[in-house]
């Protein structure tokens, strides 16, 4: 048995979508029990980078490693990723009609179950998590009986994403831009509820546009990414400096 | 011998065997002349471009089934919705059933056309309806002249269906091919109700050829709700007439589930003969292999301030064909109609074809018409999504399919049929869904 300190190694990834290359090179690693926040100017790469940790296919990796877990990532398809414990909260989480979030939940927790060689999970433990993890993010119970998505507002698609991370337990949740149309009353709520399920087993990636997120879960270790590379890693006051004096200065001091 | 030709020859027969002094015998006179005249329709035809009858009218269909083969309740429990009380009316092969239905004359008149066309006191209703409807084609023409069997169903004046009504056409293979040519007549009279479940299900793999023709007349403020559940054999291939009046304020709907059987043709006119009239035309066509369904639907607003809404939905794999032609025409006279129309289809292989041709004719200034049309593939990114929950990507892609086709069934009304219908689409399409949870 040997021990894996790192969760997450991302070693000099490049990828690109209709031969433009958007990541230009990403060293990142990321260990149990930390929050890290990935902060940068529109156009500089942060959704593209959750969404080629999370496997979508639509982007092609030209060069460089993704390790989790000691497994190298890049043959296996986004469910398999899933399956090993990685989450993606989605900017714009998808709608779909007449299925709804309890199903929903049903079908990818049993999904989960089925590749680690598990039985369904039996009616009444189902409800039993359902009902746990709905009030830790107060949400009403109507709510789960709604199609996935159909016609929630943006704070009930946000906390809808939460409350999908909390019943699958994953390791590594990347949570893209979850902040983005949320109100402060949201916010808060979404917040408190990723700091309820962090422990020192699990990691989380923030990517985020502003520093408004990381007064509720305050990170780790703060990167800035511009141009599809990583310029400066710091502590949580370098959220703060962001904040204060916008990306010019760092994309200035990158050059 | 060509089927026109033996179907031609054996109506002499036919017409000894019921009666030449009958009522209709002048109808079904005129009608064989009609389909002599006619014949089949062929793809010459604008409305039968895109589907041919060639490889359905080549096998040598007997006409005349030779008895009624008996069948068991618990052979057929699982082609009825039995989990709600209804009335049934059962035919065998062409044949009325008569312990497997279940009919009434208490206030409505659920029971056999072969009995509203030979006894006097359904005199009055026949003479008014029958064949009044359905307009002049070959294939009409040929189901008007063997016209004998099916549902005749009458609710009188200010009365309400106290429970749905099942036709359900069984072929039973007794005969190497089989023909048969159901007729149904509807007549829901003013301020009246009824809900009306049909279903033709081939029980062996032997070839079967339905020409079936349906006339509803909805009088004054009547509401009918129609459902269609076409989920037949690969043997089996049907052709659905449907004919619908409606009178003011009457409200109908006519929701059509297509996933079995071999070829499909579905021609539902519906004729708006007065004012605030309200028809609603809905369908879900999930095909794979060689199968093809094909919807002809034709809304008539000839009076003003009417509605139509047209929603269908189809899903097509391997090499199966779709075809969706439906014309909206609205006259001079038919000012403030709203008539809204749309069909939405998904491809998931290269190989699969949809034709899909709305068309408009408006004669009228001040009406609000809307149509449109979609072909495609499932959505990356919701795939994505789905995925990255750890559902399967074929999963994934059963679980948007029955997304895209659910909406259709919020309009359905009742909860047996919606449930039994999401079923048999999570079943299609290999979602496994937990639907009591």
């Amino acid at each position: 048995m040997h021990t894996i300190k790192d969760m997450l190694k991302i070693k000099n990834l490049h990828a690109s979508i209709d031969d433009k290359e958007i990541l230009k090179g990403i060293n990142l690693e990321i260990n149990p029990g930390e929050v890290h926040a990935i902060m940068g100017p529109n156009g500089s790469g942060k959704s593209t980078l959750s969404s080629v940790i999370a496997g979508k296919e639509e982007f092609e990796m030209t060069q460089g490693e993704i390790i989790f877990e000691g497994t190298n990532l890049s043959e296996l398809d986004p469910e398999e990723r899933a399956h090993k414990g990685i989450f993606l909260s989605f900017q714009y989480p998808v709608e779909i009609p007449g299925v709804s979030v309890t199903n929903f939940m049903k079908t990818a927790i049993n999904a989960h179950r089925k590749a680690n060689g598990l039985e369904d999970m039996p009616a009444n433990e189902m409800l039993k998590l359902i009902r746990e993890k709905s009030e830790m993010l107060e949400i009403d119970r109507k709510f789960l009986s709604r199609s996935l998505n159909e016609g929630f507002s943006g704070g009930e698609k946000k906390r809808n994403e939460i409350f999908q991370m909390a019943m699958l337990d994953p390791k590594l949740s990347i949570l893209d831009e979850t902040d983005s149309g949320l109100d402060i009353d949201a916010l808060r709520i979404v917040a408190d509820g990723v700091n309820k399920l962090r422990n020192e087993n699990n990691a989380v990636l923030l990517i985020t546009h502003y520093q408004r997120l990381l007064n509720y879960i305050v990170p780790d270790v703060v990167h800035v990414l511009v141009d599809g590379k990583i310029v400066k890693t710091g502590g949580k006051e370098l959220a703060y400096e962001l904040e204060e004096r916008g990306y010019d200065w760092v994309k200035q001091e990158a050059v | 011998m060509e089927l026109k030709d033996k179907l031609i020859s054996s109506f002499l027969a036919f017409e000894e065997d019921f009666g030449a002094e009958s009522e209709v015998h002048q109808i079904r006179t005129q009608a064989i002349k009609e389909f002599e005249e006619l014949g089949f329709p062929s793809r010459k035809e604008e409305a039968w471009k895109y589907t041919s009858l060639n490889s359905v009218l080549k096998h040598d269909y007997s006409v005349f089934p030779k008895k009624e083969e008996a069948i068991e309740y618990r052979d057929i429990k699982k082609y009825l919705i039995h989990d709600i009380d209804t009335y049934d009316l059962v035919f065998i092969d062409g044949i009325y059933s008569s312990h497997l239905s279940q009919t009434t004359h208490d206030k409505i008149d659920v029971c056999l056309m072969s009995s509203a066309l030979n006894k006097p006191q359904y005199k009055p209703v026949i003479d008014n309806y029958f064949n009044k409807i359905a307009p002049k084609s070959g294939l009409n023409a040929l189901n008007t002249a063997f016209a004998k069997e099916g549902a005749f169903i009458h609710i009188h004046k200010n009365k309400l269906a106290d429970k749905p009504i099942q036709i359900i056409n069984f072929s039973t293979g007794n005969e190497t091919a089989l023909m048969v040519q159901p007729r149904n007549l509807v007549v829901v009279d003013e301020n009246s109700h009824v809900q009306i479940i049909e279903r033709h299900q081939s029980l062996t793999d032997h070839p079967v050829l339905t020409n079936s023709v349906t006339e509803l007349y909805a009088d004054k403020r009547a509401i009918v709700d129609y459902y269609k559940i076409q989920n037949d054999k690969s043997s089996a291939s049907l052709i659905d007439n449907t004919f619908i009046e409606q009178q003011s304020e009457s409200v109908v709907s006519v929701h059509t589930f297509s996933f079995g059987g071999r070829l499909t043709r579905n021609n539902l006119n519906f004729y708006q003969k007065g004012e605030r009239i309200d028809s609603t035309l809905k369908g879900v066509t999930i095909i794979e292999g060689k199968q093809h369904v094909d919807h002809n639907t034709l809304v008539h607003h000839i009076e003003p301030n009417c509605e139509s809404h047209q929603d269908y939905k189809g899903i097509f794999a391997d090499s199966s064909v779709g075809v969706f032609n439906g014309k909206v025409v609205v006259e001079k006279e038919a000012q403030k109609t709203n008539a809204y129309q749309s069909n939405n289809n998904i491809l998931v292989d290269d190989k699969a074809t949809i034709n899909s041709k709305p068309q408009l004719e408006i004669f009228a200034d001040d009406v609000k018409c809307s149509h449109g049309c979609t072909i495609g593939q499932l959505d990356e990114e919701a795939l994505f999504y789905l995925q990255s929950r750890g559902i399967p990507r074929k999963e994934a892609r059963g679980l948007l399919m029955y997304a895209f086709a659910n909406n259709v069934l919020e309009s359905v009304k009742i909860p047996e049929i919606k449930k039994r219908i999401n079923k048999l689409i999570a079943l299609k399409l290999g979602v496994e869904l937990g639907f009591n949870l």
